[in-house]
């Protein structure tokens, strides 16, 4: 049950082929080699596993690889540049708003999505709550990640 | 990896219910968010997959000349509920979506594949129902077109054929211009949850006095239901606080809860007595009404 898939992942053109039955969470970890794209429950209940797809953001453990065909994938391997930091990690960073990790990469994409879509509006600190509402942390109690996300909202550049 | 035994892409509906018809187990699945959680958890039922997730004629929301209000089964959630058209008519759908999972959630979740799966608490239900919606069906002989409320049978069981899918969902504009509407759901969490009650009402005023009002109820019954009962006894009376505590008498005969897990019996119907009161009395303010 194998098809080609043609994507765009991290900026870079991957033509792959996939068995139908895997999710994009397990093409991306075990076929691309991208680790960081934590799975957590499989169920689309934590959120660990999020990557953008066409910039919103997406469980990739409840998404079938052949429907990422044509289509375009951030994971947070993507998100630094020469060894910069992106904007969110840095704000991450900052804030202390990790501890064990396992729920950071999922969290760094969903905020990034987040903060690329209301860039300079207003955005309270319950809607982030809201925005970020897909993803679960067990140990940071979510304060410092949702001040990381309202630095990046505030930032003027 | 995903258990199933065969799996079909469908590049249009009309290969769709081809599919559909050549194997009578297959199912189709769409956006599968719950179809890839039972297969996760081994369900074999799904063993056999249709698989409709990027047919482009069915991903769209429009508006006809008359104003009718179109949606395809297969817009994502977050796609209805940011939509100008959704939000300008109808915000009230638009209101209980984003009550629906977390944003990855509704990025992939369609509201056809929300409706098809037939669980009482389908969030995107009650406030389609209250705006009188009809739901387009097609197979292999042909459209038809039938009231979403008729559309739910039991649980899990809509009133779809195996060879036909569900393709749309129509609003006409005599259903949503000049009513006003809200939407509450009763969960334990803000996000992420499933409705223990979910309550959506649309109303329209005028001089005071309540000229119609459409009320409905997720997890209140077996499937998400409209309150007959109540809309007829209460459809022209005047606009005060004694309205509201007779809505609340009404409505008890009209629902039927039960006890699960998530709540006991006598809990939701307490539940549903105070929601029909407040989610009605929004619905009025909304429409610009008073309830001195």
């Amino acid at each position: 049950m194998n098809r080609y898939i043609c994507f765009t992942v991290n900026g870079k053109k991957k033509e792959i082929r996939v068995d139908v039955r895997q999710s994009l969470l397990e093409v991306l970890r075990e076929q691309l080699g991208l680790l960081r794209v934590k799975q957590g429950c499989a169920g689309g209940e934590c959120g660990a596993c999020t990557v953008l797809l066409d910039d919103a953001p997406i469980d990739a453990c409840l998404y079938l690889a052949v429907w990422a065909d044509g289509k375009s994938i951030r994971t947070v391997e993507g998100e630094s540049r020469d060894d910069r930091l992106s904007r969110v990690q840095q704000a991450f960073v900052d804030e202390g708003a990790v501890q064990c990790g396992i729920c950071t990469p999922g969290f760094v994409m969903a905020a990034t999505s987040l903060v690329e879509k209301h860039k300079q509006q207003k955005v309270s600190r319950y809607d982030i709550r809201r925005g970020l509402a897909g993803n679960l942390c067990r140990c940071t109690g979510y304060d410092t990640i949702v001040t990381a996300v309202q630095k990046c909202l505030d930032d003027d550049d | 990896m995903f258990n199933f035994k065969s799996y079909a892409k469908a590049g249009s509906i009309q290969e769709a219910i081809e599919l559909l018809g050549k194997n009578p187990e297959a199912h189709l699945i769409a956006g599968g968010t719950d179809m890839l959680v039972k297969l996760h958890k081994g369900k074999a039922q799904f063993d056999h997959l249709v698989d409709i997730h990027d047919i482009a004629e069915l991903n769209f929301i429009t508006q006809n000349d008359a104003g009718d209000i179109t949606i395809g089964a297969l817009a994502c959630f977050t796609k209805v509920a940011e939509s100008e058209l959704i939000r300008k008519h109808i915000p009230v759908l638009s209101q209980a979506i984003l009550t629906i999972g977390g944003p990855q959630v509704r990025n992939m979740a369609t509201i056809g594949g929300n409706l098809c799966n037939g669980v009482p608490s389908a969030d995107s239900a009650t406030p389609l129902i209250a705006l009188n919606a009809v739901v387009t069906i097609e197979g292999s002989k042909g459209p038809r077109q039938m009231p979403l409320e008729s559309f739910f049978l039991s649980p899990s069981r809509v009133a779809l054929a195996q060879h036909e899918i569900l393709t749309a969902i129509t609003v006409t504009r005599d259903n949503y211009a000049d009513y006003f509407g809200h939407f509450h759901k009763y969960a334990m969490r803000e996000a992420m949850d499933i409705s223990t009650i979910g309550c959506s009402a649309v109303c329209k005023i005028k001089d005071g006095s309540l000229q119609d009002l459409r009320l409905a109820f997720g997890v209140a019954a077996p499937v998400p239901i409209r309150c007959k009962g109540t809309e007829d006894n209460v459809r022209g009376c005047k606009i005060n606080p004694k309205l509201l505590a007779d809505i609340a008498k009404y409505v008890s005969a009209d629902v039927r809860p039960r006890t699960s897990w998530r709540a006991a019996k006598e809990f939701r119907l307490q539940i549903i007595t105070t929601l029909a009161q407040r989610v009605v009395e929004q619905a009025i303010l909304n429409a610009g009404g008073t309830l001195q």
